[in-house]
């Protein structure tokens, strides 16, 4: 069995203000996940705004060290103390897919000379061979190179630019790939494509996800795992379907009671016009 | 009530002219809340902007009218002609973002004072709006905070706070909560349907979210492709709805405690650009009070 991700005792505080009135906030609180297994699988950390999960993310892609504790993901340790791998290494093991595809990639740059410098700078291919790897990259998530080929972020919608995200993260061939909402700035009725093709990336070609997320129903519908995070702590955490079915943790039951269903109404809506 | 006549809303882009509302004919009674419903193009945005009178230059009504069947302020019929005089008094408008949609560099108490209200004592319309705030789950002291100061859910209670303020007859929400945290959505919509049901007025909501939409609307209405194909009691829509695209709708988003999977939508099964339906603009009264338009492709 491999450890897919786990975390020990991570702890991360941010200090505000000034030297005099120095403010700190906990943002992540002894967060202990573990997910052991020798499948790929789907791991959903859910919870509101200021819960601790974009921190989260960022303390697994190295873009914060944390204050204590540390992070293994598939037996290596990335973060913390004895974090191994050199940045190349690590962006071979973990990849990143951000909230807003607008903003990840430049307005002045076509989209597809990010997938190149991925395959030449992480992967380490020659021309001949990136070239190959972006294609292959972006037939996986459905599009054409020649279709993505020299155009720029304004000529995509964002579904569509949100899928090239995912095969940039998926040329140097990750084990794990964050996605931090990665469904929150896309066209709404667009969302189930990307949601999908995180699921078939699982199931065909072996990739674990980290699935940030505030929609509990598109987690509770992609994922094997779920820890629901609440001020920095992680309150519940365990398989999916089991948490979601039956919540322990009053906020859980709070998160899972505040989705609007089409099955029973918080109120009755009095008919008052015919 | 608000009554659409054979409504047409088109772009002139370049040479080209694009139809995004074609040919919709539709009764919106009193008092109750319509939910509309369609993915993105359908022409849903358009629909409401018009509906608000925000008409401006490359979108125009090509075609048909709208009769709003309101009064405003000074005791005259609303027309299309004169419905911007109404913004805010009896018409008023939530955007998608509404969220930013507050002036970032002026206290909030400046933006509730530069509304244009009948009371020309701003001392007294101040009180006015900090007792409304009050009443709408906000701290006082939010009047005089700046929006950055606020979180999301709070801007988006004041915004709703704004809108509501003068008790308007008829209010458009774009998309009100997407922005939010579940916790905080359920809020925001429980307010909004306590303060519908105490002014008794029209609000037209549209979301892709078919969940808010059962929880808030009294009536649906979807759309696809410019056109209405399915307008009734939201019960009935759900409980038996008679065009393929709206059971495809009910059903594209997944729900706990349901494993089965999830498909694309109607326009999305298609090769890109191929509509999988054509929808004719006249609507069908298959039950008392529920339409449906005729359509082919619709066995799909």
């Amino acid at each position: 069995m491999t450890f897919i991700l786990k975390t020990e005792g991570l702890n991360k505080v941010y200090r505000l203000g000034g030297f005099m009135r120095s403010k700190s906030i906990q943002a992540l609180n002894d967060v202990n996940i573990t997910v052991e297994s020798d499948n790929p699988v789907v791991i959903a950390v859910v919870g509101e705004s200021g819960s601790g999960k974009t921190t989260l993310a960022k303390t697994l892609l190295r873009l914060e060290t944390p204050t204590s504790g540390r992070a293994i993901v598939y037996d290596q340790v990335v973060a913390g103390q004895g974090a191994i791998p050199s940045r190349k290494d690590f962006l071979g093991l973990v990849q990143p897919i951000f909230q807003n595809p607008f903003e990840a990639f430049s307005r002045y740059r076509p989209v597809d000379a990010y997938l190149h410098e991925t395959a030449r700078r992480v992967a380490g291919m020659d021309t001949v061979r990136s070239e190959n790897a972006v294609a292959e990259a972006l037939k996986s998530v459905g599009l054409n190179y020649e279709d993505v080929c020299g155009k720029y972020t304004a000529q995509f919608s964002g579904g569509e630019l949100q899928r090239i995200s995912v095969a940039r993260a998926l040329i140097p061939d990750p084990k794990l790939i964050i996605a931090d909402e990665p469904v929150s700035m896309i066209d709404a009725s667009r969302r189930m494509i990307i949601i999908n093709l995180f699921k078939r990336l699982r199931d065909e070609a072996g990739r674990s996800f980290v699935y940030i997320t505030h929609d509990l129903a598109t987690a509770y519908y992609i994922s094997d795992y779920v820890a629901v995070m609440n001020k920095g702590r992680v309150v519940e955490f365990g398989p999916a379907r089991k948490v979601m079915s039956d919540p322990q943790h009053d906020y859980t039951r709070l998160l899972l009671g505040s989705i609007p269903t089409t099955k029973t109404r918080w109120r009755p809506r009095l008919r008052a016009a015919g | 009530m608000i009554r659409l006549n054979d409504l047409k809303i088109s772009y002139r882009i370049g040479s080209r002219t694009i139809d995004a509302v074609d040919g919709v004919t539709l009764t919106i009674p009193d008092n109750c809340v319509v939910g509309i419903a369609g993915e993105s193009g359908s022409g849903k945005s358009t629909l409401m902007k018009a509906i608000y009178g925000d008409i401006q230059s490359p979108m125009y009504i090509s075609r048909g009218s709208i009769d709003y069947g309101l009064k405003g302020v000074d005791g005259k019929p609303v027309t299309a002609g004169n419905v911007r005089k109404e913004w805010f008094k009896s018409i008023s408008y939530v955007p998608q973002s509404s969220m930013n949609s507050l002036n970032p560099v002026i206290k909030i108490r400046e933006q509730f004072i530069d509304f244009p209200g009948t009371d020309s004592n701003k001392k007294r319309v101040l009180e006015k709006a900090r007792a409304y705030i009050g009443k709408l789950g906000l701290p006082p002291e939010a009047m005089d905070s700046y929006p950055h100061q606020l979180s999301g859910g709070m801007r988006q209670r004041m915004m709703i706070a704004l809108a509501t303020f003068f008790q308007p007859e008829l209010i458009i929400a774009d998309e009100p909560t997407t922005a939010l945290d579940v916790v905080v959505q359920k809020d925001i919509l429980m307010l909004l349907m306590e303060l519908q049901e105490e002014m008794g007025n029209t609000i037209l909501v549209v979301s892709h979210d078919m969940g808010v939409h059962y929880q808030v609307t009294h009536k649906m209405l979807i759309m696809y492709a410019g056109r209405v194909v399915e307008y009734g009691d939201t019960d009935s829509v759900f409980a038996d709805p008679q065009h393929p695209y709206t059971r495809m709708l009910i059903d594209s988003l997944p729900t706990i405690g349901d494993d089965s999977m999830r498909g694309v939508l109607a326009s999305q099964a298609g090769a890109s650009g191929d509509r999988a339906y054509r929808v004719e603009p006249n609507l069908i009264e298959v039950k008392p009070g529920h339409f449906v338009a005729q359509s082919e492709g619709a066995s799909v």
